[in-house]
């Protein structure tokens, strides 16, 4: 009856991790710095928070110049971390393009079609992003390896910090797992 | 439903998602479908041939009915009637 009462419990601690392993829910891993990416990371995103689906960001190495605000400055930096900070993009509207980027004419041109094609902006997409619930979770590591301070982050609603494990176990329980 | 019965039908609600490309239409109508009462007919309206293959599978996740398309001039007006 014990080894019974045993199996059971075995079981139905594997359904519910087989159930949670199929939540309507998206993950994506943002790894890439380029405007495009982002941008595609974005639209993904909307799309899924649309159809009601829980969406999970999680911003790592250079899509972590998207989240820095233009406006924001951090102060006591060492000389690295400033470097850093001087040669990497300033915000999502300094993004370059993986290709076509001609020395930041190809992002000139893109936002020019997109305005004229009546595509939602990149800050229009991160507003939306944000009424719509969508999650971002910044690396905690990657802020610390490139020297970014927290204050030079953006406002967004629902942001917050975490580490690979974070993502990993949310990762796991989404049914839609994307590394871009 | 036939292109007749389509026209015929009064939407209660109508969103004019013309101006705006993938993925706005369809941020547009999930905005839009909180303002109407359950078996309402809604339309959206939008230049986008890609959103008139989203909105039917939009429906099909919610629950919502998809009730058709119509082509108008450079522009498509889809149906769907709330859950």
């Amino acid at each position: 009856m014990a080894q019974l009462q045993k199996e059971i419990d075995a079981l139905s601690k594997k359904v519910t991790m087989l159930e949670n392993s199929r939540k309507d829910q998206l993950s994506i891993a943002v790894v890439s710095g380029d405007f495009d990416k982002i941008l595609a990371s974005m639209v993904i995103a909307l799309a899924a928070a649309a159809n009601d689906t829980q969406v999970k960001l999680f911003f790592s190495f250079w899509a972590l110049s998207a989240l820095r605000d233009e406006k924001k400055k951090a102060k006591s930096k060492d000389f690295i971390s400033r470097m850093f900070g001087v040669m990497l993009p300033k915000g999502r509207n300094k993004l370059g393009l993986s290709n076509l980027n001609m020395m930041g004419m190809g992002p000139v041109m893109i936002k020019h079609l997109m305005r004229k094609k009546n595509v939602l902006s990149i800050d229009r997409m991160f507003k939306e992003a944000g009424e719509l619930g969508i999650e971002i979770t910044i690396c905690e590591m990657s802020m610390d390896l490139m020297g970014f301070k927290k204050e030079e982050i953006i406002d967004y609603p629902n942001l917050r910090y975490a580490g690979a494990s974070t993502f990993v176990n949310e990762g796991l329980e989404s049914s839609m797992q994307l590394f871009i | 439903m036939t292109n007749e019965e389509l026209s015929a039908l009064s939407a209660a609600k109508s969103v004019d998602a013309r101006g705006t490309a993938c993925p706005g239409p369809l941020l547009e109508a999930k905005k839009a479908i909180g303002t109407i009462a359950s078996g309402e007919v809604m339309e959206i309206l939008s230049a986008d041939e890609g959103t008139r293959v989203d909105i039917p599978k939009w429906c099909a996740k919610q629950g919502h009915e998809y009730l058709g398309t119509l082509e108008e001039n450079g522009y498509y007006k889809i149906f769907m009637k709330k859950k």
